[in-house]
């Protein structure tokens, strides 16, 4: 017996040994690599395409009724095609209609997301001092768009309705100093942390490193032992003179290099092809990856000790990581979700890992920033490391 | 001296018994075999003896290691080729080997010497730098045998080493088997192969529905008959048929009827030496018989005389594509 210090370094170099043979493992096996490279690309496209970026309202069929026998209705017309021009986007496609009925089937087949109508007295009614009013008609099964739309048209009308008190203003009183002031006394500026304008890839680029980091540790943990265990190599391991925490070390190290790999591919992807700038530093983002890996390594390390087989391993992995997705706010803002969902979510490692890797991309935030979520994800690695650990030394010899 | 003393060994899998208090020993440089029917309970046995699993009762002592306290120094000093081959098919046989070196702690000049030594042994030597996935079953259990043998074992085990393999590597495993005994290892193996038993075995547990039912030397086995006084005859009958082989079953002098063929059948006396009854219902029942022989007893007739049944019925069980009469036996469990 060679003593504390000849076991600690037999503990190393068997835990290296069998890492650094899982990594060559992997490296050799051309369907593991695919689906390794695979993973984030798709995660990226899936998630970025899918869901709607920032400008919700882009190249949107738009239908247009002009009913009006005056002159206003063609201003809101002109209006319209000017906003939807000026973008670089365009934001509308806007069909000419002939009667509100035709709007209405159109929108029915979604050959259009909505329409507007301007009724034949609008004009007059201006004139006369009525109020006077237009009809919006939305697709209601497509509630962003739909919401997008209301907004914007709302927001078109009343600039309108402002620039015509304006007009009215200087008209009655000629030599007002500043109509604008009196009708509009204030706007709204908006103004980011950062420079540039976020986009859903930069919200959803930090979950999705996160979200591979965590289907590295857990799936890939489980997996990777199961997988042994009914090829038969695992008895090899197991009969060998080694320490048990060498299996599980060995194991981690592995799926922690291929995971953080993983999580950079998904990072060099989004910087090349999405445009998304990290604004905090590199550094601090390493530190926060290695943090989420070991927060979720125990998790995965019990897991792999209680699924037999790499069936169940699966199963369990998917219920366990699935909801996580949705409830972390890696995909979406916690803040849309139902209060209860939002406890849940507090509950989850995830959610942590997400919420430090956004401020640290996003608004580039300081590791002082973000020291709740850092203790709370080393608190989340401890605990389940310590729990996991022995009931793994359990399970292996069953 | 004995290096694996076995007591009242058993494992439950929830309510079901694999292994049913097994107790034996093994003498160092002996080969032990366990000879039993698929699902007897022979891997589950070994992988006890392995510390791989835990025995839900009774105790085993390996190199006079127990097989639960001192599992570390039981691993140090055995070698393990298991039903599934233990070796990754993305490495190649020099990097697999390397690996278990390692994990054996052995220094890495000594690992290198044996992998030349066992690699060349084992007609391995050309396939070194080759990667174990692109190697046939054969090739792949010479480098696992190689693999377990890399730390100088005191005991190999071997659970169905050749399993799968064609004749000429069977029996290359075979005469290797011979070799490492020669060497003084001591061997222990699990087989359902009657001849595997009998060319290799000095000790052979027959083991049936986890329990041990009968364990002698493969000698002592063979006498087991001749002391009950039981001969085994081979008949070969022109007109054999159906009616002839339950009315042969039926008689009182005969233990066991096994149809080897279309036209043979082996039989079994049941406590006499005096086959004259039997032939005088041969003729009775209007059988034309060619030939009558007494043959020596082998493996087979031990393990039919001591489970009432051919090893070859539980095993056909698993595998019902092997038609044929053969394994009609099914009929003959007493
Ligand atoms: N992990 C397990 N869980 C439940 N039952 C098991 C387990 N391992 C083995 N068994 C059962 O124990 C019995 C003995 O199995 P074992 O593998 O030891 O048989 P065997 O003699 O090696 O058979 P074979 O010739 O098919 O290899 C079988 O019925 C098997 O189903
Ligand atoms: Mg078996």
């Amino acid at each position: 017996m060679t003593g504390m210090f000849g076991n600690l370094k037999g503990l190393i170099m068997h835990s290296l040994r069998l890492g650094i043979k899982d990594l060559l493992v992997f490296a050799r096996d051309r369907m593991m690599l695919i689906s390794f490279v695979i993973m984030p690309i798709f995660m990226m496209l899936m998630v970025g395409f899918i869901f709607p970026s920032q400008n919700v309202l882009k190249n949107v069929s738009f239908g247009v009724v002009n009913l009006d026998e005056g002159s206003m209705g063609g201003q809101v017309v002109l209006a319209l095609q000017q906003m939807s021009r000026s973008q670089n986007e365009r934001m509308f496609d806007i069909t000419y209609l002939h009667s509100k009925g035709t709007a209405v089937d159109q929108i029915k087949y979604q050959a259009i997301s909505g329409a507007l109508i301007i009724p034949a007295d609008f004009s007059a009614k201006i004139s006369a001092g009525e109020q006077a009013s237009v009809i919006l008609i939305t697709d209601q099964s497509n509630p962003q768009v739909s919401a997008g739309i209301t907004g914007t048209i709302n927001g078109l009308m009343s600039a309108m309705a402002s620039q015509l008190i304006v007009q009215k203003v200087a008209a009655l009183v000629p030599n007002f100093p500043n109509p604008q002031q009196l009708v509009v006394p204030f706007t709204v500026e908006t103004e980011g942390i950062v420079a540039g304008k976020p986009n859903y890839f930069e919200f959803v680029a930090p979950g999705i490193m996160a979200m591979t980091i965590m289907f590295a540790a857990m799936t890939g943990l489980a997996g990777s032992i199961s997988r042994e265990r009914e090829l038969g190599t695992l008895d090899g391991i197991i009969s060998a003179p080694i320490s048990r925490l060498s299996i599980i070390l060995g194991k981690s190290f592995a799926q922690v290099v291929r995971g953080l790999l993983q999580a950079l591919l998904a990072l060099i992807l989004t910087v090349v092809l999405f445009g998304v700038v990290v604004h905090g530093s590199y550094g601090l983002l390493a530190l926060l990856l290695l943090l989420t890996v070991f927060s979720f390594i125990g998790i995965g390390i019990m897991i792999s000790a209680l699924a037999s087989q790499q069936e169940t391993a699966m199963t369990i992995m998917m219920t366990l990581t699935f909801p996580m997705l949705f409830l972390s706010g890696a995909l979406f803002p916690i803040q849309q979700m139902p209060v209860v969902m939002q406890w849940i979510s507090k509950a989850l490692p995830l959610t942590y890992a997400v919420e430090a890797l956004r401020k640290c991309v996003v608004l580039g935030t300081g590791i002082s920033g973000m020291m709740t979520e850092v203790w709370v994800m080393v608190g989340f690695g401890v605990v389940f490391t310590v729990i996991a650990i022995p009931v793994f030394n359990r399970a292996i010899t069953r | 001296m004995n290096m694996i003393e076995v007591e009242g060994l058993t494992r439950r899998f929830g309510d079901f018994t694999a292994v049913d208090h097994i107790s034996f020993t093994v003498g160092k440089g002996t080969v032990f075999g366990f000879l039993g029917p698929n699902g007897a309970g022979k891997s589950t046995a070994i992988r006890m003896l392995c510390t791989l699993l835990r025995p839900s009762e009774g105790s085993a002592r390996v190199v006079g290691f127990d097989i639960i306290k001192e599992q570390d120094e039981v691993r140090r000093h055995i070698g393990l080729v298991a039903e599934k081959i233990i070796l990754y098919d993305q490495l190649t046989a020099e990097e697999n080997l390397s690996l278990f070196g390692r994990l054996n702690n052995l220094p890495e000049e000594q690992i290198k010497q044996a992998i030349d030594k066992w690699l060349g042994r084992l007609h391995m030597e050309a396939w070194r730098k080759h990667r174990v996935g692109t190697f046939s079953t054969g090739m792949k259990q010479r480098i696992n045998v190689a693999r377990a043998l890399l730390h100088h074992p005191d005991v190999l085990f071997l659970d169905e080493p050749t399993l799968g393999l064609d004749p000429q590597t069977t029996h290359a495993i075979h005469e290797f088997i011979l070799e490492l005994k020669g060497e003084g290892i001591t061997i222990v193996l699990t087989t359902h192969d009657m001849v595997e038993a009998e060319t290799l075995c000095q000790q052979i547990a027959i083991i049936d529905q986890a329990k041990i039912v009968a364990l002698d030397t493969t000698t002592n086995l063979k006498k087991l008959l001749s002391g009950d006084n039981t001969t085994v005859i081979d008949v070969e009958i022109a007109n054999f048929n159906e009616p002839m082989l339950s009315q042969l079953k039926s008689m009182e002098s005969i233990a066991s009827v096994t149809r080897s063929d279309t036209y043979r059948v082996r039989i079994h006396t049941r406590n006499t030496d005096n086959i004259a009854p039997i032939l005088s219902a041969l003729s009775a029942m209007g059988a034309s018989v060619r030939a009558i022989n007494t043959v020596l007893p082998t493996m087979e007739d031990v393990f039919l005389h001591v489970t009432g049944r051919e090893i070859r019925d539980k095993v056909a069980a698993n595998v019902p594509s092997v038609g044929g009469h053969r394994w009609r036996g099914a009929s003959r469990v007493r």
